[in-house]
């Protein structure tokens, strides 16, 4: 339990406890600075209350979660969100009766205070950061666009955009590509993987191809604690996770 | 916002303006005096409902309370005219507290013989209390319809407070502000409201212009965002709690300005603006005018207020029945309003339905086949 440090992310024996009903069961996880990590697991294995105790939405009834050697239990959202966890929800959340450019301009606008945002013109790197963005998710041309009026994809990928501006040191993806078709999934894929070296990433998804186009690290959840952890291939041929997955052969 | 579909141009918007500088200046000529007055009194509710369309229309926070600010800054002008008239009472304190045997004028009266902090106090104070109660609700994550019963709950417990201070501020009966005085002449008096009109009708455009400034950039983009999406606001890294008490705390000092301009025009500020229908009639203006479109909340409580003054003269009794299914008409069939209606795609697709073909604006190349091939 040493070394915090070494990690960027560490959750130490977090179990959350819903009146009852043990969402998280001792979970124990660790994430290197840089690193791709992909969260698998079956329905109601406790991904998105992982994700809800990381980003202080959920308090875990017991546990610890350090970030950058930092606590941050009973800290509030935003300020998590400042220290540097970004968040993308399951289903896209952008603001959908303001643009594209608007939604980019919240997500990237620093200091995030009301001062800030009562100035007029957004500051001129900030504006060059939000048309970098743009091209880089493919939505220049839509960029006086309401976000309501986007496809389902096109809002994943304005949502990931949002999250790139914000400029997290840890960026937790809840099912990126729930939704899109092959071919916005393998372009997802492609630019989640080139962007994980310079950011720390975890992804969380069902989607067995794509997390083996992703080519990273695969933690697999099962009833709130961490099964087993590895490559794909280690993963499918693990036989926990067989049993998990297509039912244990009595 | 991108909302605007019709766009004037510059020279209508000057004509515009001329024109209505030229009505403002002229309209104590041009109406008699009853109806200058009442004119006078529903542009300073303009005010009052351009601060809810500020935390309703853009921020989502529907408040019951904005009487009370709006009653704190009626108060506040009519002690300071109240004190600015008493010398020839007895211990030269308001008439009324001979009524109750008081004696010695209660502290919190004292700061209102200035003018200056009077001046302040009228839009101050109700910030500042909007400001409080705000912070605390919201700090705790209290939403939805329970803040709006919070806030009903809160305009109650105020307007019971000043209904039993008669000894403070002559409780039930409120103050009464026409026959006070106002640089040697009588604030009721037909000079003085003259310029109290033109004053309040200055300070609704320039509430106006305020409110446009404020929701314009990034500012007014978090308000939507809040009223959207809250949770994705904080996860973003702002505080909603900070832009909830300040929006919430300048809609106060709105409503605070509107009691005030009010209060000098009708007469008098008693409890009564505290009571429960008028709070929510506030609310109605700005739903059938139009919420998030500030002008829709000026003319919303404009000309609703108008048509009430014509349809009580003219069948008294039956105001009520014609403002509820006035509601119910614009809350079913035009949710945005009506100035919302006009702002969207409604007035093309009515036109439609009479078979004008509509342009269409996303790919105009469609129309041109069309016209081709026929």
């Amino acid at each position: 339990m040493k070394n915090h440090t070494e990690y960027l992310l560490s959750l130490i024996d977090i179990t959350v406890n819903f009146e009852g009903f043990l969402a998280l069961n001792n979970l124990n996880l660790r994430i290197k600075k840089g690193e791709l990590r992909a969260i698998i697991g079956p329905n109601g294995a406790g991904k998105t209350t992982f994700l809800d105790v990381i980003t202080g939405k959920v308090k875990p009834t017991q546990g610890q979660v350090i970030f950058k050697g930092i606590s941050l239990i009973g800290r509030k959202e935003h300020k998590i969100a400042r220290l540097g966890v970004g968040r993308k929800f399951q289903s896209p959340r952008v603001f959908e009766n303001l643009s594209v450019l608007e939604n980019l301009e919240l997500s990237v606008s620093y200091p995030k205070n009301p001062l800030n945002l009562l100035k007029k013109n957004i500051i001129m790197d900030q504006l060059e950061e939000i048309y970098h963005l743009m091209k880089v998710v493919n939505l220049t041309k839509k960029n006086d666009i309401k976000a309501g009026a986007l496809s389902h994809g096109q809002k994943q990928w304005l949502e990931i955009a949002m999250l790139l501006g914000q400029k997290p040191d840890l960026m937790l993806v809840d099912e990126p590509v729930a939704g899109l078709t092959d071919e916005e999934t393998d372009l997802t894929a492609d630019l989640l993987k080139s962007l994980a070296g310079n950011n720390t990433i975890l992804i969380i998804d069902h989607d067995m191809e794509f997390i083996r186009r992703l080519d990273s690290r695969v933690s697999v959840l099962n009833q709130g604690s961490v099964l087993c952890e590895g490559d794909m291939n280690t993963i499918q041929n693990n036989q926990k996770v067989i049993d998990v997955y297509l039912g244990r052969p009595d | 916002m991108n909302k605007n579909i019709i766009k004037f141009n510059g020279k209508v918007k000057f004509i515009f303006w001329v024109l209505l500088i030229a009505f403002i200046v002229a309209a104590p000529a041009l109406l008699p005096v009853f109806r200058l007055n009442l004119l006078g009194r529903y542009l300073s509710l303009a005010i009052v409902a351009l601060g809810v369309d500020l935390i309703w229309g853009f921020t989502g926070l529907l408040s019951l309370g904005q009487g009370i600010f709006f009653t704190l800054g009626g108060y506040c002008v009519a002690m300071y005219l109240q004190l600015n008239s008493s010398s020839e009472f007895p211990n030269n304190i308001p008439e009324f507290f001979a009524l109750y045997g008081v004696k010695d004028l209660p502290i919190f009266w004292a700061p209102f013989k200035s003018p200056l902090f009077t001046l302040f106090a009228i839009w101050l104070i109700p910030a500042v209390v909007a400001g409080i109660l705000g912070f605390l609700v919201f700090r705790n994550r209290i939403k939805g319809v329970y803040f709006s019963i919070l806030t009903q709950a809160s305009l109650l417990v105020f307007f019971n407070f000043f209904n039993g201070q008669q000894k403070l501020i002559n409780g039930t009966n409120g103050l009464k502000t026409d026959v006070t005085q106002l640089f040697g002449q009588l604030v009721g008096s037909e000079l003085i409201q003259r310029y109290i009109f033109w004053i309040t009708a200055f300070l609704v455009i320039t509430a106006w212009f305020f409110s446009k400034w404020l929701i314009k950039g990034r500012f007014g983009n978090i308000l939507i965002g809040i009223r959207d999406d809250e949770p994705r606001v904080r996860f973003t890294g702002y505080n909603p709690v900070i832009f909830k008490t300040i929006i919430f705390s300048i809609s106060g000092a709105l409503a605070g300005i509107s009691g005030a301009l009010y209060t000098v025009q009708s007469g008098i500020v008693s409890p009564q603006f505290m009571t429960v229908p008028f709070s929510i009639e506030m609310v109605i203006w700005v739903a059938v005018g139009g919420r998030g479109t500030l002008l829709g909340a000026i003319l919303g409580a404009v000309f609703i207020n108008y048509a009430k003054s014509l349809v009580s003269e003219a069948l008294p009794a039956s105001w009520m029945f014609i403002q509820g299914s006035l509601f119910i008409l614009v809350v079913t069939t035009l949710p945005e309003g009506i100035l919302g209606w006009l702002y969207s795609e409604g007035p093309r697709n009515l036109l439609q339905k009479f078979g004008f073909i509509r342009k269409i604006k996303t790919y105009p190349s469609l129309e041109l086949n069309k016209s081709s091939e026929g």
